[in-house]
């Protein structure tokens, strides 16, 4: 057998191959290296993250978290963390709702709310978001009423120019000891779905449907016995009442807020509208015919034989909404709501440390978008074909 | 014999047919119907009264120049009118030689040179001439392209290889020729500075995408691992923050000695990472669709794995993604209005320029509508050309 010359050999030309690469990486991480560190030494500047215990001294609209101005830099960013972490939950949850109804909408037997759900998703998707979200808060939310002409919503919800005024609860002082009880309510649910398990795996029969009902009562029965056992409600509904110049009792949410999480779920529910249209859309009509004529009901069929086929083809597609919707929240900036790229960008305007807080804004959004598609992907790996 | 008395078969025809059909079929098909009657006229009803009394459209009229093209020297317009006319001319002669292929995009180009100036003869401008000329051009070159003989394929194509080099150059111009003299990128702007943001970031990203998704199906662990890594990065993060980036550390990452560019070409420089990490993704979906029997008749044929990329592979791979490319160009085009962010006077900015002017103060609404109207415009037509190109090549049918 003939010996192939090395420089022939495919292995090493592998090898080769990769040590090149290498070496031309270096080189350039090397070159950019070097022209940081000269241009950084041109300066002045030095590197490092000495900045972030000392005082931010600049005010933040709005905060989940206690802050004050003589909190340190560090603290500013994370309550800019935490405000994104805030807006984006709750515009998944939103907008999930919205692009469901919407993408159904499109289906729909009735011609005009069909037409009207692909208008919607027409416009809001061929159009920028950040001029959505411009329009929302300079042309629609700040040009509301002022607050004694208040537009009144049932609920009730007020819609002024300085933010919307929603019903929300207020915590008495027997609230903590209530608590325990939402901790009961909440294992309640797991150990249901456990004995749920248990009796499906037990016996062929399928259960009972309106035994579901169990999640619902079971925890809303262990909430309202814990109420009642308080010496005080734990709990009082704390509505919105116009006293004087303002607004008193309820919840506010900062016109930057409410224009923040409305255009990010319009705009995403438009989206996810057309991945639920599709997910639906992917399953032949052999497949209901074949579950009506082996004597399922309409809810079964919805449920054990059409959700999980279209969850399959929606959740892949989904999971890089709730991605984007989290990433588009960083256009906050443009109407003045102080997320975590906002606070980064102040902070870098105050302190000089481009590279740094950079590095650390970019590891926060990382992070986030590895944190979703791997809980996504859990979820997709729970719910996808499995083949032999 | 008795007459049998019958009822009239239900109509299946005519406008009340219709709509008992698609909209009151059911009881609750009726009531939904008549709630969404309803909310529209709650709604849209105060908005038409407002666009038709109140809202001050003026704001537009006055602006129109400033939004197309920003602070460009007013004394140069004639570059950008010769960039309409080559670029209608290059439509026109795609129409005659491809015919089908290219009919959509240049139906949208002919009616939109029509449309505009019938609007500029209603607002009294005289550009409804230059755009005259431009439809004119497209259909004069639409007949020499029909009557071409068989190389105007080839022709065409390096036009619109040479098109876009050659209208960068055009609207840059050059220090050296005192007839073109260069117009530094901060006056660049509005309309113009979005296209060329779009135009600059797709084409620039799509070798990059391509290295990538080559790098990413590679068997050498290390140039796979640095491509996933680069994708997964730039597609974990904000464009803002890309685009943040690309300004603030482009001047770091330069040598000393070495003048940064403006903030124009950094911009550019952040789109173009950006989008290459999309592009690599489409353009890898592309390369997963090519049947292993490709690879292994060009490998039987005897070619080298670079030939049979360059040859067999990225031409049919390239073919497959056409859609997902045009999407992204879409995509893009949106996207460019996130430069205003970090200060580009791009259509965006200019809107937030007018609305800085004390004639127009309060315009928000009318402004932002406007703006609305052109990139949906823009979209749409551009959806529909790519639609009737697709159509026209069997992307997805062959």
């Amino acid at each position: 057998m003939p010996i192939r010359a090395f420089w022939r050999d495919i292995r090493f030309l592998q090898v080769l191959g990769q040590v090149i690469f290498i070496l031309l990486l270096a080189l350039a991480a090397g070159f950019l290296y070097a022209n940081v560190s000269a241009n950084l030494a041109r300066q002045g500047l030095t590197v490092g993250y000495g900045f972030i215990t000392n005082p931010a001294s600049f005010d933040i609209g709005e905060s989940y978290i206690p802050y004050e101005l003589s909190d340190s830099y560090g603290r500013a960013i994370l309550v800019g963390l935490v405000n994104t972490l805030v807006v984006s939950a709750l515009g998944i949850v939103l907008t999930t709702i919205v692009g469901i109804i919407a993408g159904i909408a499109r289906l729909s037997s009735n011609w005009l709310i069909r037409r009207l759900a692909a208008a919607y998703v027409g416009v809001i998707r061929n159009t920028p978001l950040i001029i959505q979200l411009m329009f929302w808060y300079f042309g629609i939310i700040l040009q509301l009423p002022a607050v004694r002409a208040a537009v009144a919503l049932p609920g009730p919800v007020y819609l002024t120019q300085r933010g919307l005024y929603l019903p929300w609860y207020e915590a008495m002082p027997t609230f903590d000891s209530w608590k325990m009880y939402v901790w009961l309510a909440l294992a309640s649910i797991v150990i249901i779905w456990i004995i749920f398990r248990v009796l499906q795996n037990r016996s062929s029969l399928p259960i009972p449907l309106w035994w579901y009902l169990a999640y619902i009562l079971v925890p809303v029965l262990i909430l309202w016995i814990g109420f009642i056992l308080q010496p005080e409600p734990p709990l009082m509904a704390s509505i919105p009442e116009l006293t004087g110049l303002n607004f008193r009792g309820g919840l506010r949410w900062t016109p930057e807020f409410a224009a923040l999480l409305f255009g990010l779920v319009v705009y995403t529910g438009a989206f996810i509208a057309e991945i639920v249209r599709a997910g639906i859309q992917a399953i032949s009509r052999g497949q209901v015919e074949a579950a009506r004529s082996l004597g399922l009901t309409t809810g079964q069929t919805l449920r054990l034989i059409i959700l999980p086929q279209a969850l399959r083809v929606i959740i892949p597609p989904l999971t890089s909404q709730y991605l984007n919707l989290a990433k588009n929240s960083s256009l906050a900036i443009a109407i003045g709501y102080p997320d975590l790229f906002s606070i980064a960008q102040t902070v870098i305007n105050q302190t000089g440390a481009v590279l740094e807080v950079i590095v650390i804004m970019m590891l926060s959004y990382l992070s986030m978008s590895l944190f979703t598609s791997l809980l996504m992907n859990i979820y997709n790996n729970r719910v996808r074909l499995v083949e032999r | 014999m008795t007459a049998i008395e019958m009822q009239p078969p239900p109509l299946t025809v005519g406008p009340l047919a219709w709509l008992r059909k698609n909209l009151f079929s059911t009881w609750y098909n009726a009531v939904l119907t008549l709630a969404v009657l309803w909310l529209l006229y709650a709604l849209l009803y105060p908005a038409i009264q407002w666009a038709l009394t109140e809202a001050r459209w003026g704001v537009i009229e006055a602006n129109l120049t400033l939004f197309m093209i920003g602070q460009y020297p007013r004394d140069q317009l004639w570059r950008i009118w010769l960039a309409v006319y080559m670029l209608g001319g290059m439509m026109g002669l795609s129409w005659g030689v491809w015919r089908e292929a290219a009919r959509g995009f240049a139906f949208i180009a002919l009616g939109a040179g029509i449309a505009f100036a019938l609007i500029g003869l209603l607002l009294n401008s005289d550009v409804w001439i230059n755009w005259l000329i431009a439809a004119a051009i497209l259909l004069a070159l639409y007949a020499f392209g029909r009557f071409l003989p068989r190389r105007g394929a080839s022709i065409a194509s390096l036009g619109w290889l040479l098109y876009f080099p050659l209208v960068l150059l055009l609207i840059a111009g050059t220090p050296l020729t005192p007839w073109l003299s260069s117009v530094p990128s901060r006056l660049w702007g509005g309309l113009l500075l979005t296209l060329m943001l779009t135009i600059v970031g797709n084409f620039g990203a799509l070798p990059l995408g391509i290295l990538l998704a080559l790098g990413r199906r590679s068997k050498l662990p290390i140039v796979r691992y640095f491509s996933i890594g680069y994708i997964e990065l730039i597609r974990g993060v904000p464009l803002v923050s890309i685009l943040f980036m690309a300004n603030l550390l482009v001047p770091y990452f330069l040598p000393v000695n070495v003048q940064p560019p403006d903030t124009v070409i950094r911009v550019m420089i952040g789109f173009i990472l950006f989008e290459a990490a999309y592009q690599a993704e489409n353009v890898r979906g592309g390369l997963q669709s090519i049947n292993r029997g490709q690879f292994e008749a060009a490998q039987a044929l005897g070619l080298s794995g670079a030939l049979t990329m360059t040859f067999i592979i990225l031409p049919q791979a390239l073919r497959a993604v056409i859609p997902a490319l045009f999407n992204s160009f879409i995509s893009l085009f949106k996207d460019t209005s996130l430069a205003a962010i970090v200060g580009l006077f791009e259509l965006l900015r200019i809107g937030r320029a007018v609305l800085a002017q004390s004639d127009w103060l309060g315009t928000h609404r009318e402004v932002f509508l406007f703006l609305f109207t052109v990139y949906l415009g823009f979209s749409m037509a551009f959806t529909y050309g790519s639609r009737r190109l697709e159509e026209a090549l069997g992307v997805g049918r062959r």
